[in-house]
């Protein structure tokens, strides 16, 4: 993700655009955001395991495909259960965005700055997301399940964020 | 009368071969993982007693001995049992999510 993207998405997520409403996101569009946060995850992890000969870094993926992938099904079920409809909003397009760029930029990388790149990104794209998570995405949650799945959401990801801090220090 | 004091002595002698009550009985128990925690561990754990590991998340955990005496996979909603083969303080995490741990007592 290109720092300007990343900064972007980041002012979305955390309320500063005029994005989203003066309260915060409804319970629709956080759903939207968490769902396409873990889908760029997932993608990002695929695009990492076709490329990357790295152990670490193959490791580090495969476990963002099997954990992002087992959140976003809770969050489908979740959704169907409560008769909500995920809805699209300036967040997620902002992200996905910034996502397409950071995908495009990593297509042109080999080797050990595939590496670097997407494990650093990865640390900026964890705590940027969970930043968001804990300053509003959950704080403005009504659902208590919604709420619910986001603190462990939260709980997941920082561990996740920890992890690729890990792997990054050790591809310096 | 010989033969009954003959199977008296027999039998004393049965239950002199059990061992202690104390030991005789194994103990399991139940360590619940949810919401990326371990549940409480039992407290009182002996050498032979079990636990079954209950994953009740939506999310592939491990429950993992650091000194690697035991370490099962735990698919989401999965269970699995543990023997445990020593006294003294184990601790524990999930492979996946080292932030996950706890430690269990074993007398």
């Amino acid at each position: 993700m290109t720092k300007t993207a990343l900064l972007c998405a980041a002012a979305l997520l955390l309320g500063s655009a005029p994005a989203l409403a003066a309260d915060g996101p409804t319970d629709p569009q956080i759903a939207h955001i968490a769902y396409t946060a873990g889908n760029i995850d997932v993608v990002a992890a695929k695009q990492a395991l076709a490329r990357s000969h790295n152990r670490a870094v193959r490791s580090f993926a495969q476990q963002m495909v099997r954990d992002h992938q087992a959140v976003n099904e809770k969050a489908l079920a979740l959704v169907k259960k409560l008769h909500v409809a995920p809805e699209d909003n300036a967040t997620s397009q902002g992200l996905s965005k910034a996502a397409s760029a950071e995908l495009a930029k990593l297509a042109r990388l080999k080797g050990a700055a595939f590496d670097r790149e997407y494990v650093a990104n990865e640390v900026a794209f964890h705590k940027t997301v969970n930043g968001a998570l804990e300053s509003t995405l959950i704080p403005s949650a009504k659902n208590g399940e919604l709420k619910s799945l986001l603190e462990t959401g939260l709980t997941l990801f920082r561990e996740h964020q920890m992890h690729a801090e890990q792997v990054a220090k050790a591809l310096k | 009368m010989r033969l009954r004091l003959a199977l008296i002595a027999a039998s004393g002698a049965a239950l002199l071969l059990l061992p202690p009550p104390a030991a005789a009985a194994a103990h399991t128990y139940t360590v619940v993982i949810d919401k990326m925690k371990f549940g409480p561990v039992p407290a009182g754990l002996r050498k032979g007693d079990s636990i079954v590991w209950v994953n009740r998340d939506f999310l592939r955990h491990t429950a993992t001995a650091a000194d690697r005496s035991f370490d099962v996979d735990l698919p989401a909603g999965a269970k699995a049992t543990t023997v445990i083969g020593r006294s003294g303080a184990i601790p524990f995490v999930c492979r996946f999510h080292p932030g996950m741990r706890g430690v269990l007592q074993v007398k």
